[in-house]
């Protein structure tokens, strides 16, 4: 490191180096991990989601979503949004609570937490006693309600979380009321669910655990109606008019109960156990929601029947007559219903249905006959099936984006055509830059291809491959379970499942020429699918082919799984990428590297067997040639004796801890434990030189297609090269006829070099530089315009990365130029490298190419080419994280992706250049700290003002400062600008009393200058007579 | 260029011959001193005959053991070497014979002995060095810098290395800070072997880096990396046996010399005094590349091979590299020498021309862990 580093570096370089090279993590793609609580604005449209790590993400209209995370890294128990409010309260399960406030900063919005309080109770109290179960923020924005364990309703002062004792709601206050023989104290233990009446806001609906329903009237602190529900207490619910709610229980029923001033004592309108008469499950939440038509929506969760549909994760949708159980495949976190937010409307009119599962988001559009589903714009599930690679291709052509887009359109007929509900917030980042795609490979035989130019990764089309091959499973086997009379109505909806039929059919390697809009995949039992775009269902016979990589090495018997069973005759496709060849391995190992030259009409793959060439313009095999080891140990004997020792070490290191446990124990009586240390014999490695003895030596990691001086200097030619794990490379020359006779004649193949490094890592690059010491270009890309053609005067370099050096050849003879070690320096091995291309932010014209390294601990390096200089150095990924160092794929404009978790992809970023990141912006309305002051008056006000904001169009530059101010400034209305000015300052000066403080002086300036962006000097010389 | 072969075709251009001995008798190598001359017919010449070993590299036949030796190693040829004694360069025995520059120290000592008279026991020249302390003069006394050399001999590196926590002396009194330690050698390994690393011994520093602040995984990957020139600096657990320097004050620091539980700053400047990495980097590492198209499937069983056979095959294979290796290099004495070496360690490291499947042994699974 020392020498890459040298004191003295070049001061421009520098310079240039901070214009170029930039790191930042931009954004998370993808669904939530774990995600464990759901809350809903209705006034400003936005969700948010906690997860257990202690997350919590926002989402609005596409492109506007918000992040922060909580220090304590605790699962976020409950969310709760302050009515009509920027702000929201989050409980954890350390029963901590926390507001978040959305605040604008440099004219974009950012979440911030602003205060966080810790319940506590008198001296010598249990923990119940504050144990924090249900909470309520009071529509009056200035006090939130904390139900507990203990049956006390606590009462705290937003925003500071000062506790209002004196307005403590406790048992003993609620039970004087209640006539002794129904009730006692156990009554009132444990606070299920707190509801304010809808109308009167000062009345709350307080539901305890064990079936007792109290209505509190707040002004008078006495409770006027109290409801005595037989069984345990799940949820309630009002209805909008307040006379009316429903509770939902622990048996599966849900009653109704009136509310009106004669009665105190009311019995229930209607009890009902949906999914009876056998036992039931507990419905744990309730909506009620009135229509105009007068049928109500009766939505749920759970309530099914406790034998037979117990397990399901189900929400049921009652209105009228239709009924029908969404089935989730994983658990239902919670939901919330989406409906008409005006309180003056005289119905809910619900309008979706958004169900928070642990593994993916559900919308169900309630307005549409059928009760169709819609496509979420982001939170998509990315694991449906687990992802098993990913390939990300940059600055798509038109073209290629609308052909893929009409397939995916075609696949996605059964979404509900209604636009995204939760559409709150405005997006102001600029417009994606380029077309990217990101193609994930699964383990069930799918290639996803999601839109990754902007902040929502979005599913554009999705490619299944099984239908090439035969699989065990049915296909018919979802279509057996929808029957007419089924009862419960299930219905799947979803689409995460998890459970692959076949483990063979996963997905291992993908490339596609964006160009010609080929597409090779290759899976896990060996098998290599080439196919074409096509934009109309077509029937016809894929071609199958057999490469035998062993080539008839005697004595070797493949003890792993099968190929898979091909289906003969024609195979039906759907419009969108379909096979036209199938090649499979022999033995049929996971496919470990991939290329597909589509100018050449060739597709190279290789295993830990060898590797073999593919005419798929001919269907004709070119040749294979196997790079396993003759003496590879684990060859030798069978990965299954690895498996073995794996178990043998494992069982040794469970008794050595058993051992250990049993001596300590009996040592204590003794009393030292010094030896207990040296007892558990420590993790020890192995140094030893790397040999051609080793394991998986043979397995091809690297193919690369290059047309370069392989042979002699004078005559470039079409090439093809191999990097194995044993540290050998291997290039053939090939020889592809012209365009005019390539079906004529045969492509051929030679042999020209095999280089084997001396230091035997494995190698994990190959790319060709030509005479500028430019990487050469992809296929087809100077056929269309798109690059230069490559220097074929200069010398070409041949640059091979193993996981443990950097290493420049010359071309055509092979000898040592330049190299740059890193595991020698560092400790450190590469796991991924690209070439990327990086511009520099200050001026258009200047742009340079680099390697983009990732390490195995993690880090980033970029290496500049062709001199192998590390230029900087960014730790990324934590090196613990083995799986986000795997799946980590970069882009080729210095951008990345990889696996924070199952289900979500971090986005980011190495360049100044290109930054996707979300910018957004949620208007708030300025009634923060003296909201008492605005309370009733202007809430109605700000509502309707928020109209022409939101459509996207109208986002200028300048709405970024103030949002509500410009909106009005809109209006062109410059009455309106002075009373903005006038109550601005008249607010503040009933505040400070001095009209012209320093504040309420660059208030006005700020004004001014805003005006002189959107109207011109005019306006402002008008404004300011 | 008096040298000549026996039983192998290989010569620049010089003579070459091919005989048989019986491999379980050899007879004494008075005998077959004699015999050498009389084929060659060259009686009245002093020679100085040489054999390659199964690394490919060339060492001495002088006395009867390492004839011996030599004759039950060829299997089933032996490549023997004849030089004339007045200009042989010991130089090209023993030594890493994959290197094209020779270190300074080993020619330094070469240049005293060279023009002694003959004698018939093996001197330290003919043997490989298989390790070395270095860098004495410049590190503390309680430090020891190993120099590790490893020619593709099979012997392991063999040692093991395991976390641990080492005390240090600070200003703020005693420490106890992460270490690594060697945790175990693997008997009869080059670690072993050498007595100049045991276990418990604390590394400090791999190839001049030091491991302070790595993790275990880390220092592995980097001895790894640096395996066929490995120079680990330890801070021996016996500190019994260290070089005493005379009247010198220890080391760089003049820190405590508590043998124990002192810590001794290591030179400021890591680099290594005796053995500049550039040097390292490019004796350590030809890469070896084979033109043409070679294709190892159809080289017959190694069991089954006549000698005819192999020479044909090898013969082809070499007639590429021998050209190369001609053309990249002067033709000075010295370097074409070399270039036996080189190519017969190439012969021996490419594995495909030796190694073939034995019969019936290999089986697989088809669980792969992909990276």
């Amino acid at each position: 490191m020392r020498r890459f580093l040298r004191p003295g570096h070049d001061p421009v370089r520098e310079r240039l180096k901070r214009d170029l090279f930039q790191f930042n993590k931009t954004v998370e793609h993808g669904f939530p991990h774990q995600p464990s609580a759901l809350g809903y604005s209705p006034f400003f449209r936005l969700m948010a989601i906690g997860t257990r790590s202690g997350a919590i993400k926002l989402y609005g209209a596409p492109g506007v979503e918000f992040m922060g995370l909580h220090e304590e890294n605790n699962t976020v128990m409950q969310i709760h949004f302050i009515p009509d409010q920027c702000q929201l309260v989050t409980l954890l399960d350390d029963n901590s609570l926390h507001l978040w406030s959305l605040k604008q900063h440099k004219g974009a919005s950012e979440l911030h937490e602003e205060h966080r309080f810790t319940l506590k109770g008198p001296p010598g109290s249990p923990p119940s006693a504050t144990q924090v179960t249900a909470v309520l923020p009071h529509s009056s924005r200035e006090v939130l309600y904390l139900g507990t364990e203990s049956g006390n309703i606590f009462v705290v002062e937003l925003p500071s979380f000062r506790v209002l004792e004196d307005r403590t709601i406790t048992p003993e206050a609620v039970l004087q009321r209640i006539p002794e023989d129904n009730c006692n104290r156990r009554s009132c233990e444990l606070v299920e669910a707190l509801r304010e009446h809808p109308k009167n806001h000062s009345q709350i609906l307080i539901g305890y655990s064990r079936g007792l329903i109290v209505l509190w009237d707040l002004q008078n602190n006495k409770a006027t109606h109290h409801f005595l529900g037989s069984q345990q207490l799940e949820n309630l619910y009002w209805q909008r008019d307040g006379s009316k709610f429903i509770s939902c229980h622990s048996d599966g029923s849900y009653t109704q109960w009136p509310v009106s001033s004669d009665n105190r004592q009311p019995e229930p309108l209607e009890n009902t156990v949906p999914y009876g008469p056998f036992p039931c499950k507990a419905i744990s939440k309730i909506y009620w929601q009135t229509t105009k038509n007068g049928l109500p929506y009766i939505i749920f969760q759970g309530g099914m029947p406790r034998a037979s549909y117990g397990d399901r994760h189900s929400i049921s949708v009652i209105h009228g007559s239709q009924q029908t159980a969404f089935d989730f495949t994983s658990r239902v976190i919670d939901f919330f219903i989406i409906f008409s937010s005006d309180p003056a409307a005289e119905f809910e009119d619900p309008a979706a249905l958004v169900v928070l599962a642990e593994e993916e988001l559900v919308v169900i559009d309630l307005k549409s006959a059928g009760w169709p589903a819609v496509h979420p714009p982001y939170l998509a599930s990315l694991h449906c099936s687990a992802i098993t690679c990913s390939h990300h291709v940059s600055n798509i052509p038109l073209k290629l984006w609308e052909r893929i887009i009409s397939a995916g359109s075609k696949q996605n007929i059964h979404y509900s055509s209604m636009p995204w509900p939760i559409d709150g917030g405005t997006n102001i980042a600029p417009d994606p830059p380029q077309r990217d795609l990101l193609l994930t490979g699964h383990e069930d035989g799918t290639v996803r291809f999601w839109d990754a130019s902007g902040v929502c990764l979005h599913l554009l089309y999705k490619l299944s491959t099984v239908r090439v091959f035969l699989t065990d499973a049915d296909p018919n086997d979802n279509m057996n379970t929808l029957g007419e009379d089924e009862w419960p109505p299930l219905r799947k909806v979803g689409t995460f499942d998890p459970y692959s039929d076949d483990p063979r059919l996963g997905i291992q390697k993908i490339y596609l020429c964006k160009y010609s809009g080929y597409l090779a995949v290759a899976g896990t039992a060996g098998q290599v699918l080439v196919m074409e775009l096509n934009d109309e269902d077509a029937e016809h016979v894929v071609d199958h082919a057999e490469a035998d990589l062993l080539q008839d090495q005697e004595g070797y018997r493949w003890k792993g799984h099968e190929k898979l069973k091909t289906r003969d005759g024609p195979v039906r496709f759907e419009a969108g990428f379909q096979p036209f060849v199938l090649v499979q391995c022999h033995p049929p190992a996971v496919v470990t590297s991939l290329a597909l030259h589509s100018e050449w009409k060739l597709v190279a793959f290789g295993t830990s067997h060898g590797f073999g060439l593919f005419d798929h313009q001919q269907k004709r095999l070119v040749f294979v040639k196997c790079t396993l080891h003759p003496s590879d140990q684990l060859a030798l004997e069978g990965p299954l004796s690895r498996v073995k020792s794996l178990k043998k070490s494992l069982r040794q290191s469970f008794r050595r801890i058993r051992r250990s446990r049993v001596s300590s124990r009996k040592r204590r009586g003794g009393g030292g434990n010094s030896s207990e240390e040296m007892e558990l014999a420590p993790v020890q490695r192995k140094i030893e030189a790397r040999s051609a003895e080793d394991s998986f030596t043979g397995f091809v990691r690297t193919l690369y297609f290059a047309d370069t001086f392989l042979r002699d200097s004078s005559r470039h030619c079409p090439s093809l090269w191999a990097g194995t794990n044993g540290g050998t490379v291997y290039a053939f020359c090939l020889r592809v006829p012209p365009a005019e006779r390539r079906m004529d004649e045969p492509v051929r193949a030679e042999q020209a070099k095999e280089i084997q490094l001396m230091h035997r890592a494995p190698v994990v690059g190959i790319l060709v530089l030509d005479g500028r010491s430019t990487p050469l270009p992809e296929p087809l890309e100077v056929a269309h315009d798109l690059s230069k053609s490559p220097d074929m005067q200069g010398s070409h370099q041949l640059l091979v990365v193993s996981e443990e050096q950097f290493k420049v050849f010359t071309l055509p003879k092979v000898s040592s130029k330049l190299k740059l070690k890193l595991t020698a320096l560092e400790g450190c091995r590469v796991r991924k490298v690209t070439v990327a291309n990086f511009g520099s932010c200050k001026t258009d014209d200047y742009s340079e190419n680099d390697l983009a390294v990732l390490t195995n601990l993690g880090d980033i390096q970029i290496i500049s080419l062709p001199f192998l200089k590390l230029q900087i150095r960014y730790p990324c990924i934590r090196k613990e994280d083995v799986s986000g160092i795997a799946s980590c794929v970069f882009t080729k404009y210095g951008q990345g992706f990889y696996l924070i978790s199952p289900s979500e992809f971090e986005r980011f970023s190495l360049s100044t250049k290109w930054l996707v990141e979300p910018r957004c912006i949620v208007d708030v309305p300025e009634v923060t700290s003296n909201n008492h002051v605005h309370k009733s008056g202007t809430e109605n006000a700000t509502r309707k003002s928020r109209g022409p904001g939101k459509t996207p169009g109208d986002c200028g530059e300048d709405e970024r400062k103030s949002g509500r101010l410009m909106e009005h400034a809109l209006l062109n209305d410059e009455k309106v600008l002075k009373e903005i000015q006038s109550t601005l300052e008249g607010g503040r000066g009933r505040r400070d009393h001095i009209p012209t403080s320093p504040r309420n002086r660059t208030l006005s300036i700020r004004i001014q200058k805003l005006c002189r962006k959107k109207f011109g000097k005019k306006s402002v010389r008008t404004w300011t007579k | 260029m008096g040298r000549k072969n026996c039983r192998c075709p290989l010569l620049f251009g010089a003579e070459f011959r091919r005989f048989s001995l019986d491999r379980y008798k050899p007879g004494k190598f008075e005998d077959f001193y004699k015999l050498i001359l009389h084929i060659h017919h060259i009686a009245n010449l002093e020679v100085m005959i040489g054999y390659a070993d199964v690394h490919g590299d060339l060492l001495p036949i002088n006395n009867d053991d390492n004839f011996f030796k030599a004759v039950s190693s060829a299997h089933p040829l032996l490549r023997v070497f004849i030089q004339r004694q007045d200009e042989v360069d010991y130089s090209n025995f023993g030594t890493n014979t994959l290197s094209r520059k020779k270190k300074a120290l080993v020619t330094l000592r070469n240049d005293n002995l060279r023009r002694r008279p003959h004698i018939n026991i093996s001197m330290p020249h003919d043997f490989r060095p298989v390790s070395s302390i270095i860098d004495v003069d410049i590190l503390p006394e309680t430090h020891r810098r190993v120099r590790l050399y490893r020619h593709g001999c099979e012997k392991p590196l063999g040692f093991y290395i395991r976390d641990g926590t080492s005390v240090r002396v600070t200003p703020h009194g005693l420490e106890k800070v992460p270490g690594i330690f060697i945790s175990r050698m693997v008997p009869g390994g080059l670690a072993e072997s050498t007595g100049l690393l045991a276990v418990n011994d604390e590394v400090l520093e791999v190839n001049g880096i030091e491991v302070a602040g790595k993790t275990l995984d880390q220092v592995t990957d980097m001895m790894i990396a640096n395996s066929h020139n490995l120079i680990i600096t330890v801070k021996p657990a016996n500190q019994r046996n260290n070089i005493i320097r005379s009247s010198r004050m220890s080391g760089s620091s003049g820190q405590s010399t508590d043998s124990t539980a002192s810590h001794h700053s290591l030179p400021t400047s890591h680099v290594l005094q005796n053995f500049h990495p550039d040097e390292m980097e490019s004796d350590e590492e030809a890469d070896i590349v084979i033109e043409g198209g070679l294709e190892p499937q159809h080289i017959p069983k190694l069991h089954s091979l006549t000698s005819s056979s192999l020479s044909r095959i090898n013969g082809s294979s070499l007639s590429h590299r021998l050209q190369r290796d001609l053309v990249l290099n002067n033709n000075s004495g010295r370097e074409s020498n070399g270039n036996i070496h080189k190519l017969l360690s190439s012969l021996k490291t490419d594995p495909r021309h030796s190694l073939v499947i034995p019969r019936g042994g290999i089986e697989e699974d088809g669980t792969v862990i992909t990276l």
